[in-house]
């Protein structure tokens, strides 16, 4: 890769020494020779292996839950189930002041998700927790569930989260996230043309092929280390140590190690609740998901549906933009909350548009709860807004990367969120894509900066 | 429950254990014999990360059963190095870039070892085949594919 000396000359002292060129991988001789230590390559005398009992409905009250018969099954060491977890309502980003705590380790009362994990058995073979956890017994009472996130706005539809109130996150903007800029009415009042289009998306599982999961051992002395593929360590040691009720300086993380991430790895679900197997029995335990539950169980990204509605010049200026934004939290608010709110902040996309209105939602709804994902919160609303731009720009009858030029951001810019436009590099890239593509746009447009003003 | 024993070669030495009957040869390897270079993806047959070669050929141990290995020759991806030096696959992947979380590796490694040792000279179309048992959700298998060309072209210059 070659980074052409003639953008950015006149600000580049540079010449670089390490873009461009190959350098090994710290981590790769470990990897070839298989003695890189993932969590799971790790086990301990006497370990034992957790295995969820989980919810069958989507939407339920529990009414009792009988766990006599699992607890005769041989091998069994120990079962737990909501009274046992210190501070059983959690939410991973309390630890920044995005409350409130409206999740639980093990379900208490209700299930809000087919999938949730109501029951821990520990064992000391997985076949025995696996068996053993076929014989809890929950008595549900179904519930009315709600999939959509439209149907979920509406007034009389099935409340999923009682710590929330509504089926919408309450941010201290109101029912959503707002961004305000200019005058959208009097922009679409002016505008040659006006494009209304809505966009939506499928909940995304990131499929990492190694699955979630943690090795607890306990160190006899009330400390435990837990061996762990977090993408987030501080984050679980953090939120481990409120729903353990034990000084973060009782628990020792180790990992770093990830056998693919890809944001599925950030929430905090199976490192509290197997470091409260190992206290409880003092022995090792291992808790690592099925292929099965990685798929089905784990966060995926959010499903999203995005309304974008822009006034556009038939020359080619877009003159107002105004989005409603949805993200599909499923029954719990993990990271999805900063995921609608960043959307909020995107939507405008890399171009300098004069009047914005965005409302951003994130919903609650019967669905596996969902979270981080590779840019989440942007990467839905980019495909959904550059299609939107291929369409305005056939609409007006223009070359699609030229009418990305003549809207596109540059240094100084005030962006609709009100941050000012810095390191802006977007016409430097069209410029090398047009040329990389042989896709030629009209020489003005090759002579534009990012930067430099008049240019 | 009643255990039976189970007796093989791993990378060239002798292995005896006393397992459940039942026990696949992934966990045997892993959890017993202590050798966790076959990792397990999805323990069910789809992913491949478990790879490794029984008797010359390439056998998902995750399907396998430990006891149904007696007497049989296991090569897993940590024996291929020979006193500190990496065979030529290992070398190939760490200069093509074909690691990024290493998880699928020890797999891939062993399904290319597989079609070298069988098809010295492989087409790209023979390279994808042999790999496509073995699920990588990183690289995006470009590198890994130039990894496996790049090996067998270093494998034909030195015999040459
Ligand atoms: S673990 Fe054997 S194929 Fe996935
Ligand atoms: S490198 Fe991560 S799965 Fe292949």
């Amino acid at each position: 890769m070659e980074l052409r000396k003639n953008y950015f000359a006149d600000v580049r002292k540079d010449d670089l020494h390490e873009i461009g060129q190959p350098r090994p991988r710290s981590d790769s001789p470990g990897h070839v020779t298989g003695k890189t230590a993932f969590f799971a390559d790790r086990s301990f005398p006497g370990m034992l292996h957790l295995k969820m009992v989980r919810s069958p409905h989507h939407h339920a009250r529990i009414r009792s839950i009988d766990t006599s018969e699992a607890e005769k099954h041989p091998g069994v060491a120990k079962i737990l189930t909501a009274r046992d977890v210190p501070h059983n309502v959690y939410t991973i980003l309390i630890l920044i002041q995005v409350g409130p705590e409206d999740e639980t380790v093990l379900a208490d009362g209700k299930v809000r998700w087919k999938g949730e994990a109501v029951v821990a058995v520990l064992a000391e073979t997985e076949r025995a927790a696996q068996e053993a956890a076929a014989k809890v017994k929950i008595d549900y009472e179904v519930l009315p569930a709600v999939f959509d996130m439209e149907e979920a706005l509406k007034p009389g539809a099935p409340l999923v989260n009682e710590y929330h109130g509504q089926n919408y996150y309450l941010y201290d903007s109101g029912e959503c996230r707002k961004v305000r800029f200019g005058d959208v009415e009097a922009g679409f009042a002016s505008a040659d043309h006006i494009l209304e289009q809505s966009y939506q998306s499928s909940p995304i599982e990131h499929a990492p092929t190694e699955t979630t999961g943690c090795v607890v051992a306990p160190e006899g002395n009330d400390r435990f280390t837990c061996y762990t593929n977090t993408q987030a360590m501080f984050f679980t040691l953090d939120n481990t140590s409120i729903i353990l009720q034990m000084p973060g300086s009782k628990l020792h993380f180790v990992g770093g190690t990830v056998g693919g991430g890809f944001g599925g790895k950030v929430d905090v679900i199976v490192e509290p609740i197997a470091i409260l197997g190992a206290k409880l029995t003092g022995r090792p335990v291992s808790f690592v998901y099925s292929r099965e539950e990685e798929m089905q169980i784990s966060s995926p990204r959010a499903a999203e549906k995005v309304v974008i509605k822009d006034g556009v010049m038939k020359d080619g200026r877009i003159v107002a933009r105004k989005v409603t934004g949805y993200t599909d939290a499923g029954a719990y608010s993990r990271h999805s909350p900063y995921g609608a709110q960043k959307g909020a902040g995107h939507y405008p996309g890399p171009y300098t548009i004069p009047n914005v209105w965005i409302d951003t939602y994130c919903v609650y709804t019967n669905r596996t709860p969902s979270s981080a994902m590779r840019g989440f919160g942007v990467t839905i609303g980019d495909f959904a807004l550059e299609v939107q731009m291929d369409k305005l720009s056939r609409l007006i009858g223009m070359d699609p990367l030229e009418f990305r030029f003549i809207n596109a951001y540059r240094d100084g810019d005030m962006k609709a969120h009100r941050q000012p436009t810095e390191g802006a590099a977007l016409i430097e890239c069209m410029q090398e894509a047009s040329r990389a593509a042989n896709w030629p746009v009209a020489e003005k447009f090759m002579a534009m900066s990012s930067y430099r003003k008049g240019a | 429950m009643a255990k039976v024993p189970v007796q093989f070669t791993l990378n060239g030495s002798e292995k005896a254990e006393f397992i459940d009957s039942g026990t696949t040869l992934l966990n045997a390897l892993r959890d017993k014999i202590g050798d966790t270079s076959p990792k397990g993806g999805c323990h069910q047959g789809t992913c491949g990360a478990c790879s490794v070669i029984i008797d010359g050929e390439l056998r998902l141990s995750c399907l396998t059963l430990a006891e149904t290995c007696n007497g049989a020759a296991i090569t897993t991806t940590s024996g291929l190095a020979e006193g500190g030096v990496l065979h030529p696959l290992q070398r190939a992947f760490l200069d093509t870039f074909a690691t990024q979380c290493g998880f699928c590796t020890p797999g891939m490694i062993m399904a290319a070892k597989v079609l070298l040792d069988h098809t010295p000279n492989p087409s790209r179309d023979e390279v994808v085949e042999a790999l496509s048992g073995n699920i990588c959700r990183c690289t995006g298998y470009e590198p890994i594919i130039q990894a496996v060309l790049t090996a067998a072209r270093a494998n034909s210059q030195n015999a040459a």
